[in-house]
């Protein structure tokens, strides 16, 4: 393994630019299983620990911008962060147990590029912005653009996040939901993160496709203000915004099922249109016994 | 498992060897033959690093292979035994140490991270530390007891946690597959009150 260890971002950059180097920040998901991860033994990183200019993060007026090794610890401690993006601190609490949160970034969170992150989903309904920064120059790409696919993302081997921009609005509606085995240490089998402000809805899901993904059709669910009397009734929108899978965690039943139900479950008491109608039949239990709940 | 191959290598305490041996590329962490070797400064160093830190309130210095990660360090290197790997995966918490005043996995920090900073092992913790998790039947095997300890007192130093964390929270990554948590959480809130009463004793 070979090692480059930067002390300014410039460095960094010039270091990315003449090599293929991976970026090093807590490490919570590329010191995984280490020593017997011998593939990763034969590439190069680059330590980000000693760059400033990648710390820290700042809450202005209009909006705020995290580092890009701002870590979940740095936001749940910060009192007027989570006031001002109460779901950032939501997400951060659920992430792994506070070993992981105290090390883990959210910059690694989005490059890690993982369907099942917890933290992309809720920078995504803020409308997260990425800064990306190379020697070439910096270039701001939309979270919600970000990824291609399957671990596939719109930046090149040498940039760097640099921050990562949230727009402050007046938000009316800010849910995430996380689906787990249990309540720490737990990867998400379906969840999602929902937004509403004056540039209306925001849905975003994630488990349940390629990429943790906006929900679009649903979102115009939203808008147009259509009745959705009970949780099968979000599955035509769903149906065109997700695609899950069967995988060890879960299967793709229950992932569709499910985050129809806990979308509706979030949206039915803020929703007009949502609700049961009055004649409607009560909710059928949620797993059949050819349907494992896992 | 990390201790397999402690005899090798910690007949010097601190160093490993300077001059390079042979490329470490592909050898995979607690490798008997793992070793330094030649680097060239553009495209990065496979040599090994001095990294100075501080250890348990000392200044310690040691030798570095690139593809070390601190739990190794701690336990091959200066013969720090008492910090546990359970998982490799950052999952069981029995690698708990606190970095600049945090608790962190030492299985998934590199080593080299670690230079100009601070480390706390279970090593600093006094019998008093640990006499409430003692008395409250906190461990039976053991494994996971090191890195609850470390947690522990993490909490115990920073009672302000509470009010935004409850215990169980802050304890969640540190798992034990004997005692059913009970024994762990009274022994902290037993440790809790202690210090409590001690500082109204003090002050008042
Ligand atoms: C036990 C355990 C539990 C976990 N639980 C969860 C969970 O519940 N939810 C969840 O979402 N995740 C979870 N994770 C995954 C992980 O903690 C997160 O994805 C974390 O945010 C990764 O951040 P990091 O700084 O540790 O990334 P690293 O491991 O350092 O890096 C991850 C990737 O990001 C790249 N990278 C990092 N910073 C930058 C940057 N500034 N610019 C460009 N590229 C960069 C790296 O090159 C690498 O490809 C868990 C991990 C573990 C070990
Ligand atoms: S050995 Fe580090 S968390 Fe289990
Ligand atoms: S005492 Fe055995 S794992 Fe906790």
């Amino acid at each position: 393994m070979k090692l480059l260890l930067p002390s300014a971002l410039d460095e960094a950059l010039d270091m990315l630019a003449a090599s293929e180097a991976i970026p090093m920040a807590g490490g919570t998901d590329l010191m995984v299983h280490w020593p017997q991860n011998l593939d990763a033994h034969s590439r190069t990183y680059v330590d980000l620990s000693r760059i400033d200019a990648l710390r820290g993060y700042r809450l202005g007026a209009d909006e705020l911008v995290l580092g890009g090794a701002t870590t979940y610890w740095d936001v749940i401690e910060d009192a007027a962060v989570c006031e001002a993006f109460p779901m950032l601190a939501r997400a951060a609490r659920q992430v792994g147990a506070i070993q992981i949160q105290t090390r883990g970034t959210w910059a690694g969170n989005i490059v890690n590029a993982s369907p099942a992150a917890d933290g992309v989903p809720v920078l995504m309904a803020y409308d997260a912005s990425l800064e990306l920064v190379s020697t070439r120059g910096t270039e701001i790409v939309a979270l919600a653009d970000f990824y291609r696919g399957y671990k596939q993302m719109r930046r090149t081997h040498d940039q760097l996040i640099r921050a990562i921009r949230l727009p402050r609005r007046s938000y009316t509606i800010e849910h995430f939901e996380k689906v787990g085995a249990r309540k720490a240490q737990a990867i998400t089998k379906v969840g999602f993160a929902l937004t509403r402000s004056e540039v209306g809805w925001r849905v975003v899901a994630n488990s349940v496709a390629p990429t943790v993904c906006r929900c679009p059709a649903v979102e115009e669910v939203l808008t147009s203000e259509r009745t959705v009397s009970a949780p099968e009734g979000l599955l035509p929108a769903l149906d065109q915004d997700i695609a899950p899978i069967d995988d060890l965690r879960s299967t793709a039943a229950y992932r569709r099922r499910v985050l129809a139900r806990v979308l509706y479950a979030c949206l039915a008491p803020l929703c007009p249109g949502f609700g049961p109608s009055k004649t409607a039949s009560p909710i059928p239990p949620l797993a059949g016994p050819d349907e494992p709940d896992r | 498992m990390a201790s397999s191959d402690l005899d090798a290598r910690s007949t010097s305490t601190v160093a490993r060897p300077t001059s390079p041996v042979a490329t470490i590329t592909g050898a995979p962490a607690g490798d008997d033959e793992m070793v330094c070797g030649e680097g060239s400064g553009e495209d990065g160093t496979d040599d090994c690093i001095d990294i100075e830190f501080s250890l348990n309130g000392e200044s310690t210095s040691v030798l570095v292979n690139p593809a070390d990660r601190l739990l190794d360090v701690l336990r091959d290197q200066l013969d720090l035994t008492g910090t546990k790997e359970g998982c490799g995966e950052g999952e069981c918490g029995a690698c708990t140490v606190i970095l600049d005043h945090l608790p962190v996995n030492s299985c998934l920090v590199p080593a080299y991270q670690v230079r100009g900073r601070r480390v706390e092992t279970v090593e600093s913790l006094t019998d008093e530390d640990v006499a409430h998790l003692h008395a409250s039947g906190a461990t039976q095997c053991g494994a996971c007891t090191p890195g609850v300890a470390m947690t522990a007192r993490w909490i115990v130093d920073r009672p302000h946690l509470l009010s935004r964390h409850t215990l169980r929270a802050l304890m969640a990554g540190n798992l034990c597959r004997c005692t059913g948590y009970d024994g762990i959480i009274e022994g902290i809130e037993l440790d809790l009150t202690a210090r409590e009463d001690a500082q109204r004793g003090s002050t008042g």
